[in-house]
């Protein structure tokens, strides 16, 4: 069994209440950095441990920590983003849900550390049940003494709110997230000033993921180079992979940053393989942003190293051979699968989740979903792979915030390993008219078509 | 925004009153606006799940903020319905996590069953399906949304029973 450190006490029987918590070692790490650390201490720690931002973009967290302006002397605040809404990613759902005084108390903890007085867990108003839960174990936290005025008697003094959104991907962004909870609509901001400086109501605001505050107790009650030691190089710890699709054992799995793609697919502690005596034909290891890889880039990369499953070895190859670690949505794909659908299935989504502020990515992703649809149902042109490029390229970098890049990237992974499938639909639309086309008829067995065709 | 005729009948409880109030002190004062999504959630629970613009208005009064600044928000988020809707709404993830565990096939399904297209409401008010994007539960496709809570791992014998319950009545919509 590999370590535990978000996960190790999620099988305890009533985990989810704070009595059972605290009796189980909970906020230990909020008397220890109160007690005996000052908050400078506690971010060289978090500095130490070398975690990673866990939301998507992997930024170590201690760093971001200490770009906090503190000599304005404004108040500051950090803001937990629980605004989980990536395709492929329900990892930060299951913490709330299961171990909410987790949360909270890496969220008093790091609170503590940046110095701030008033901070927000940030929900997608989705997830209304798990609101409500943690709204809940809030108020049993403050009527334990945990938040409020003078807390453990040392001078900090605490509020911590839970605020929720109401459905739109865009507020996961960070700057987005912030005009939200100011009561906007989520159109992110242009950078700089980045949130560190001017953030939430124009003062200096941290904004994390639910996993990367989840660590810090663990982190503070062990120390920051016990927490470096777990994984592999750059990439310290461990993270929570949400994985489903056509795998055996879809759900969240804890994993030791370094652990190797085939082990966490094929093995009965992780995946258990593929859901049926389908063969392997795609997948995507960090949410629907990432580049999606063929089967024979999925257990090695292209110099025939073992894939593992940390920030680095996901991305060797560049978006040429390889892909992202991302929010650890891993998403596996059989022979049914139609990458075409696939591709046109995000891109709708990307269109429909545009803020539309920037014109690239407003119109941009429309043209995509639009061109993706026609292809996906048989009305697709000789031309259209090309014009995909086209637009995609055109959009990506000319963004204000990375979901233009989101949308883009999938799109170009798709037709650069898959391009194959693309020309059976534009070639063949007889033949993709069901919605289950390569149900039956898996694409491997039907592909020396379009070779005939291009001879 | 297009104004709709749909009538509304505004009822601010004294419960609800309390809870507004409640969420607008987890801001500071001179942020009061800060409040509007969650309390825009608690209104809109309240009033059958819908906002009317003479409703808006009166959330743009209790937050000391213009009309305009609350329509451009509502329109904005996809949770908050401009115009009345179906008392259950299923609210289908059909992102493709879900379709690849069959969410497409599971909403032919329920449509046909309730005699609606997406986006339409049954005759008796009761009934809506909608498709909507990514609600993150890949892991437990194919699923939906009804009211706060999310129904997981579904078939059509849990869409039957889900149906038949909602039509006695014992679905809870709301966790207050």
């Amino acid at each position: 069994m590999s370590q535990k450190i978000l996960l190790d006490k999620i099988n305890i029987p009533g985990i989810k209440t704070y009595e059972v918590y605290r009796q189980n070692g909970g906020y230990a790490s909020v008397e220890k950095a109160l007690k005996t650390l000052t908050p400078d201490e506690v971010v060289e720690e978090v500095k130490t441990s070398g975690l990673r931002g866990r939301g998507g973009a992997g930024f170590p967290a201690g760093m971001k920590w200490s770009f906090i302006d503190k000599k304005s002397g404004k108040p500051r605040h950090l803001v937990c983003n629980a605004d989980e809404s990536e395709p492929g990613t329900f990892k930060d759902r299951f913490l709330m849900e299961y171990i909410p005084h987790l949360l909270i108390e890496g969220m008093i903890t790091s609170s503590y550390a940046l110095g701030a007085n008033r901070s927000y867990i940030y929900i997608r108003g989705e997830y209304m049940w798990v609101f409500k839960i943690l709204e809940r174990a809030i108020a049993e936290a403050k009527a334990a003494g945990w938040l409020g005025k003078n807390i453990l008697g040392t001078g900090y003094d605490l509020e911590l709110y839970v605020h929720c959104g109401a459905g739109a991907y865009i507020c996961g962004e960070e700057t987005a997230l912030i005009e939200s909870l100011e009561g906007k609509r989520g159109n992110p901001r242009i950078k700089p000033p980045f949130p560190a400086v001017s953030g939430l109501w124009a003062n200096p605001t941290v904004v994390n993921n639910v996993e990367t505050i989840s660590a810090v107790p663990w982190i503070v009650n062990n120390s920051g180079a016990d927490y470096a030691k777990i994984g592999e190089g750059r990439s310290t710890g461990t993270k929570l992979i949400s994985a489903s699709g056509h795998i055996k054992n879809p759900g969240v799995y804890e994993i030791e940053l370094g652990l190797s793609v085939y082990e966490f697919m094929n093995s009965d502690e992780y995946l258990g393989g593929m859901s049926s005596d389908r063969p392997l034909k795609a997948f995507v290891p960090g949410g629907s942003s990432v580049p999606i890889l063929p089967a024979n880039l999925i257990y090695k990369t292209a110099n025939g190293d073992d894939r593992l499953m940390t920030y680095e070895s996901l991305s060797d190859g560049g978006f040429a051979t390889g892909s992202m670690l991302g929010s650890g949505g891993f998403i596996v794909y059989d022979d049914t699968a139609c990458i075409v659908r696939n591709t046109w299935n995000f891109s709708r989504f990307y269109h429909h989740e545009s803020c539309g502020q920037c014109t690239p990515c407003r119109e941009g992703t429309g043209w995509l979903e639009k061109v993706l649809h026609r292809i996906e149902n048989g009305h697709g042109r000789e031309e259209d792979i090309e014009l995909l490029l086209s637009i995609q390229s055109k959009i990506e970098g000319n963004t204000i915030c990375p979901l233009g890049d989101a949308a883009s990237w999938p799109v170009a992974a798709a037709i650069r390993h898959f391009r194959e499938e693309f020309e059976y639909h534009i070639r063949f639309p007889e033949k993709i008219k069901h919605r289950d086309h390569f149900v039956n008829e898996p694409f491997e067995k039907v592909r020396h078509l379009v070779a005939k065709q291009t001879v | 925004m297009e104004r709709t005729f749909h009538k509304q009948e505004i009822n601010m409880t004294e419960a609800l009153m309390n809870r507004i109030n409640e969420l607008i002190g987890h801001y500071p004062e001179e942020n009061r606006k800060s409040a509007l999504i969650p309390v825009l959630h608690e209104v809109q629970d309240a009033h059958q799940n819908w906002l009317s613009i003479e409703l808006m208005d009166k959330v743009a009064e209790i937050l000391h903020i213009k009309p305009v600044e609350v329509y451009e928000v509502a329109s904005f988020y996809t949770m908050f319905n401009l115009k009345p809707i179906g008392k259950y709404m299923f609210e289908f993830c059909q992102t493709s996590p879900c379709c690849l565990n069959g969410v497409e096939n599971l909403m032919d399904y329920t449509c046909e069953k309730l005699g609606v297209k997406v986006g339409e409401t049954t005759p008796d008010g009761l009934f809506e399906v909608r498709g909507v994007e990514c609600l993150g539960a890949c892991g437990y496709a194919p699923m939906m949304q009804l009211g706060d809570f999310y129904k997981e791992h579904l078939n059509e014998q849990k869409i039957d029973q889900i149906i038949e319950d909602a039509k006695a009545g014992k679905i809870i919509l709301h966790d207050k």
